[in-house]
């Protein structure tokens, strides 16, 4: 696939927000369980904020991917089958609960917890339509795997609670330890989980070949002539048009940068409390992920592909 | 049930482009507005196309054989791009099974082209919307046009007969006789898409000649011409007189 910008931000942006917000309303509920010291108000409101304009720059890029981003509001239409409507519907009630739980923090109203345990369902089921609406394309063989739904959400709240721990070292430092902790923890367990869906991939047998794609049945097909001589849709979505070498390079950069040198970073922040190393940690893990989620999209093989082999 | 569909025949077909452009012609001309093109007589011309063919070799020289492959939707009968839409712009119409693209509620959000494994769905890049072979719905049902021009175009234009219109749901229509008869089958069938549009194969035709009916078997010797004439005392079949 030819990854395209307005989904790479779209996918990396709304899983940060949604990390991030996660991360405030476990905060929460281990202050209300006595297990942590609760942070100042602000931690909270400012985090909510934050949260929202991640999403809302998520949503922004999701426009840019539209021909027809006037229409946008029909695509709450199909829920019944699609994900993507599905996503559309759930995007915008998470904004809400979570504007609700910034507000409620900000007004000092009770009743935050629960505000928050509803966000964090809304939550968890947008992390669900964002994958299944790459998992369920049976065909894209790299993608469907449950293993892409798994790194969706650890990823996103890798990315999240990074952002918590930076935002903590600049508002709060009394939380610091406790989530630079858990972003340590969940960089680490995505690079396992990333790992294991790179791994399975290279272990891939496309289902489909040039025998079933035209049905002829010979090990010797070559195709002379794709039909035009210039490009069309099918060359131009369907193919990234980079070397082989610049994918494994794009790989490399994205271990590194969203999971190696962000967990470096975290400790070192942590052990020496420079908070400068907890929030670069944030921004160089964010733009692994962007790394990380174009190898994602450009790694996916389309079927579609071995029709469109030779020009002619 | 109806299920409108195309038979491809890959025997005949010889690869001329007459389905491309007539296509493009009719489809590009219709209610539903043209087809966008850009350089379409400079450098890098693209453009949208519901149909196009294609040309592959099979085999290794000398013994090749080159085949012609039209390729535009199949109509799938469980067609993957159609639940994948998020607006219900893609459909597939009950009455006769054609999958087509509502226009005006279409957000070219370009799914339904990734949810296509065959990859006959196109983004029209002025209008910004999906498009796809219609079939020629807007002419396979105009009454103002004779019977026997309520076809698509690509299917009137080929000059071989290699393209048969027809419903597969009906035993006894052109298409399905042809798929059943002439061993039609169905493209990437790893997928359970259930393609409407079949393909006949490239066939061989070829007598099979024993070398025992090259040669007489009755003829140990291996000369042809008259039998010597048996005696007048020796047994004969033709003539009994002589037993």
């Amino acid at each position: 696939m030819n990854p395209a910008f307005s989904v790479i931000f779209l996918t990396t942006l709304l899983g940060t927000g949604q990390g991030l917000f996660l991360a405030l309303f476990v905060i929460e509920a281990r202050v209300a369980a006595g297990l942590l010291t609760a942070p100042s108000v602000t931690f909270y409101w400012m985090g909510s904020v934050i949260a929202l304009a991640l999403l809302a720059a998520g949503l922004l890029a999701s426009f840019l991917h539209l021909g027809h981003p006037e229409r946008a509001w029909r695509a709450a239409a199909m829920w019944r089958t699609s994900w993507l409507s599905r996503e559309v519907i759930v995007l915008p009630a998470f904004m809400v609960a979570v504007a609700g739980y910034g507000w409620a923090h900000w007004q000092g109203l009770p009743g935050t917890l629960w505000l928050g345990a509803a966000g964090a369902a809304l939550c968890l089921g947008l992390f669900l339509c964002t994958a299944m609406i790459y998992v369920c394309i049976r065909f894209l063989q790299e993608w469907a795997t449950p293993l892409t739904l798994v790194n969706f959400v650890v990823l996103g709240c890798a990315s999240g609670v990074t952002l918590t721990t930076a935002l903590a070292a600049v508002l709060d430092e009394s939380i610091t330890g406790i989530t630079g902790v858990w972003a340590i923890a969940l960089t680490s367990a995505g690079l396992l989980t990333r790992v294991a869906s790179l791994w399975r991939n290279t272990r891939l047998k496309p289902r489909s070949s040039l025998q079933t794609a035209i049905g002829v049945k010979h090990p010797r097909i070559a195709q002379k002539a794709q039909g035009f001589m210039g490009g069309s849709f099918n060359t131009r979505e369907f193919f990234h048009g980079r070397t082989p070498g610049a994918l494994h390079a794009v790989k490399w950069v994205f271990l590194a940068c969203a999971f190696v040198i962000p967990v470096l970073l975290l400790a070192a922040g942590l052990a020496t409390a420079v908070s400068v190393l907890l929030v670069l940690a944030c921004a160089v893990q964010f733009g692994g992920l962007i790394a990380e989620r174009w190898f994602f999209f450009a790694q996916a093989n389309h079927p579609q592909n071995l029709y469109y082999q030779a020009v002619s | 049930m109806t299920q409108l569909a195309l038979v491809i025949d890959l025997n005949v077909c010889v690869g001329c482009h007459a389905c491309v452009t007539s296509c493009k012609e009719w489809n590009t001309s219709g209610e539903a507005g043209f087809l966008s093109d850009d350089n379409p007589y400079d450098k890098d011309p693209t453009g949208t196309f519901f149909n196009r063919v294609q040309t592959f070799e099979v085999g290794e020289f000398p013994n090749t054989q080159t085949v012609h492959f039209p390729k535009s939707c199949l109509h799938c009968e469980d067609p993957p791009c159609v639940p994948v839409c998020p607006t219900g712009a893609s459909y597939k119409r009950p009455e006769d099974g054609i999958v087509l693209v509502d226009y005006d509620k279409c957000i070219g959000c370009k799914y339904c082209s990734w949810a296509c494994p065959y990859g006959v769905r196109e983004i029209d890049e002025h209008q910004k919307v999906m498009k796809k072979c219609t079939l020629c719905v807007d002419r396979i049902y105009d009454g103002k046009l004779p019977e026997s021009e309520r076809k698509p175009a690509c299917v009137l234009a080929c000059p071989t007969n290699a393209r048969l219109y027809g419903d597969i749901h009906d035993p006894e229509s052109v298409v399905s006789k042809a798929i059943r008869e002439n061993a039609g089958y169905a493209l990437m069938p790893e997928w359970g898409t259930q393609p409407a549009n079949h393909y006949l194969p490239r066939r061989k035709t070829e007598m099979r000649i024993h070398e025992d009916e090259l040669e007489r078997a009755d003829n140990p010797l291996k000369i042809d011409g008259r039998l010597p004439k048996p005696g007048i005392k020796d047994p004969s079949l033709d003539d009994i007189t002589s037993w």
